[in-house]
């Protein structure tokens, strides 16, 4: 091993170069929330957040519009004026808007759980899926589904919870000793550690033949979403309010131990609240569409590139730049192959790896 | 046992040790002779994966099983000593090809040539013509993507390693993109390539693959002593006059159409490589290439041959090995990262 030990870090060559100072630039610009000012304060937050919603409206828009049943406003326009049902209200009623209500709750709560676990971790480059949250919501569906097949969904959704929360807890033990200032090592280790838990899921359902099920729970998608099947992520919305209320709190512990103890904030507690949040919302969304990987990374970290992290204004940013991105990605998965549909997870995954792959590389420019 | 331990007292310089310190006599004997009893060991699998649980037709049984075997060995051939190639290239026993995405570009250009060339004129490809289309193609993109990887973040082993594994995720993403794009007909054709298989390996693909790895062992081989000096640094290992290089070019080549073999016979897997070498960095006796690229192949034969018969024969899963392999290889993985951060 002698030989090799020498080599371990590629640095070795020049290890007194620009490097050190350059990196902890990038990490101030990036990691450091005490004195992070924002870099474009000339544009208030009511501006960002008035033109995307009227984004996001123009996208709502197109969503209910699109899609393989024939459909026309005009008949939406008279079933409202002559207060009855026809083809085009109940088409509207049952299918298009709880789909489009799913995506935009589903948006909302993958990108405030990544916002809520990014400042509890005091780290830019994790998201639900990068500290074991939605694989170990996975396993849970899938254990409780194999033993107590016909428990109601609330249970089901109980039990995804509670895997959550115990997957984050290990992740959080298994980070424990890795220094602050590593902060590409604890995303590096999230997504083995996730691909672990997935393995074991696999494992799982391989041997009691339910892989099938697995894979709707792996891989985001709304081409199932009826009215009377998404209702439960309402409940990610009500957690969304929540985090808006205690979102000093949050953004306190953002700032560091010493000031949170300071400022008579229980390190702890708070951290436990957000933790348990991020668990809830990733089980309700795993369970209701699937898993949508890297919403909740790419979309905090634009907000906050232009907000700040200060949670109490960036929040509706985030919860409205959340829903458009899955929209727009919705969209762009239905229409490119239609009248077939291509999972959201999928678009997602190359658009959020092309946008995240950019924020990774960039980052030595900035120095 | 008696016998075999007087023919070995000749090579090892210990004392006579009482018969109560046996087990670290044993341990002793296999220490020094790692290659040997890896050897045996794979015999010993070999002989089990080809003969347990035979019902007669032993001429049935034997030529299907014999094929088997000699795709494993194949297959663990190259992601091990390419997986070894590469720590020696870039200087880091913590990473694999497959780890920055080398294996899942493959997929991906396979996905591509079904999405241009269509199913059927891409599985009426001449057999050899499409290997080595996808391997030219292969080691360009490999090229590309080693130079973006290493020009770019070389500096930061733990940005490398994040952006590798992000351009694997992309790579996926893309190939189950097309593989929606592209009708159902040669959407299974793509989704064969794209999950690792140990029981199914195509024929055909093996006489070329083993032709591979022939060519690929005499230049392996050649090159032992210069890998040796490689693992000094780069710096070092052109003050020592290395043609630096052509010796780099000549090892990314080789460990691209490793990864592309090992890749179009079973599929993409992330950790074997890893936790291979990781095994023989622990067991060999000294970093030299003549014996750690011999060992390398051994343990990684072993761990297949032995698996798929465990899997298979025993447990009566057979689809479940590279499962495994990528459980035990993350947690390798983990175990590595957390060991140098205490280091």
């Amino acid at each position: 091993m002698s030989l090799f030990s020498n080599h371990t870090t590629v640095d070795i060559d020049n290890p007194s170069s620009s490097l050190p100072t350059a990196q902890s630039r990038w990490q101030r610009n990036i990691s450091s929330y005490p004195n992070h000012k924002p870099r474009h304060t000339k544009i208030p937050p009511w501006l960002i957040n008035t033109a995307s919603l009227i984004v996001m409206a123009l996208l709502v828009l197109l969503s209910l519009s699109i899609g393989v049943a024939d459909f026309s406003w005009s008949g939406i326009f008279h079933s409202l004026i002559n207060h009855s049902a026809n083809s085009d209200s109940s088409l509207m009623l049952v299918s298009r808007l709880p789909r489009t209500i799913a995506i935009i709750l589903t948006g909302i709560a993958m990108a405030v759980a990544g916002m809520i676990i990014q400042v509890v971790l005091k780290n830019r480059f994790v998201e639900p899926s990068m500290v074991g949250a939605t694989q170990s919501a996975a396993l849970g569906l899938l254990v409780v589904s194999l033993f107590f097949p016909a428990s109601a969904l609330i249970i089901k959704m109980g039990v995804a919870t509670i895997a959550a929360v115990f997957g984050m807890m290990l992740f959080m033990l298994l980070i424990h000793r890795i220094p602050p200032t590593d902060f590409l090592m604890i995303p590096l280790i999230g997504i083995v550690f996730g691909g672990i838990i997935d393995a074991i899921t696999t494992f799982i359902a391989y041997q009691t033949e339910t892989l099938q099920m697995l894979s709707v729970w792996q891989f985001g998608d709304f081409s199932s979403v009826l009215a009377g099947r998404y209702e439960l992520l309402w409940f990610t919305g009500v957690l969304c309010i929540i985090a808006y209320i205690i979102a000093d709190k949050l953004t306190i512990i953002g700032l560091g131990d010493n000031i949170a103890l300071n400022l008579g904030i229980s390190k702890r507690h708070v951290t436990w609240i957000g933790v348990g949040m991020v668990a809830m919302m990733s089980a309700v969304v795993v369970v209701t569409v699937g898993m949508i990987p890297f919403i909740g990374l790419i979309v905090p970290n634009i907000v906050s590139r232009i907000m700040g992290d200060k949670l109490r204004r960036s929040l509706p940013a985030v919860a409205l730049l959340g829903a458009s991105a899955v929209l727009l990605c919705d969209i762009i998965g239905r229409s490119i192959r239609y009248p077939f549909e291509i999972p959201v997870a999928t678009v997602f995954g190359v658009v959020g790896t092309v946008i995240f792959l950019w924020l990774l590389l960039r980052a030595p420019a900035e120095s | 046992m008696h016998s075999h331990s007087a023919s070995t007292t000749a090579d090892i310089d210990i004392p006579q040790l009482s018969s109560s310190t046996k087990p670290s006599r044993l341990w002793s004997v296999i220490a020094q002779h790692p290659k040997f009893i890896a050897t045996i060991i794979l015999l010993i699998s070999a002989i089990l994966f080809l003969t347990v649980n035979v019902h007669g037709h032993w001429d049935f049984a034997l030529p299907l099983r014999g094929k088997k075997l000699l795709a494993l060995m194949v297959v663990g051939y190259a992601i091990g000593v390419s997986t070894l190639l590469f720590q020696t290239l870039t200087h880091n026993p913590i990473l694999t090809p497959s780890l920055l995405g080398f294996d899942s570009l493959y997929v991906l250009l396979q996905s591509l040539l079904v999405f241009f060339l269509g199913a059927i004129s891409f599985t009426s490809l001449n057999l050899i013509a499409k290997f080595s289309l996808e391997i030219v193609l292969m080691f360009g993109a490999s090229l590309l993507l080693f130079k973006l990887l290493f020009s770019k973040s070389s500096q930061d082993l733990t940005r490398l390693i994040l952006v590798g594994v992000i351009f694997g995720v992309l790579f996926r993403s893309l190939s189950a993109l097309i593989a929606r794009l592209i009708n159902p007909d040669d959407f299974v054709v793509v989704q064969s390539a794209s999950y690792a298989q140990f029981n199914t390996v195509n024929p055909q693909l093996l006489g070329i693959s083993l032709f591979i790895c022939v060519v690929s062992a005499l230049f392996i081989w050649r090159w032992r002593f210069k890998c040796d000096v490689l693992m000094l640094g780069k710096a070092q290992a052109i003050n020592l006059g290395i043609n630096y290089q052509r010796l780099a070019f000549g090892l990314l080549t080789v460990i691209a159409v490793l990864v592309a073999t090992a890749t179009a016979l079973v599929g993409p897997v992330t950790f074997f490589g890893l936790l291979v070498c990781a095994l023989t960095n622990r067991m060999a006796r000294n970093m030299y290439h003549s014996e750690r690229l011999i060992l390398v192949s051994l343990v990684a034969m072993i761990c297949l041959v032995l698996g798929q018969t465990v899997f298979e024969q025993v447990l009566g899963m057979a689809g479940l090995l590279s499962v495994v392999i990528e459980l035990a290889g993350g947690l390798v993985f983990l175990a590595l990262i957390f060991m140098s951060q205490r280091r």
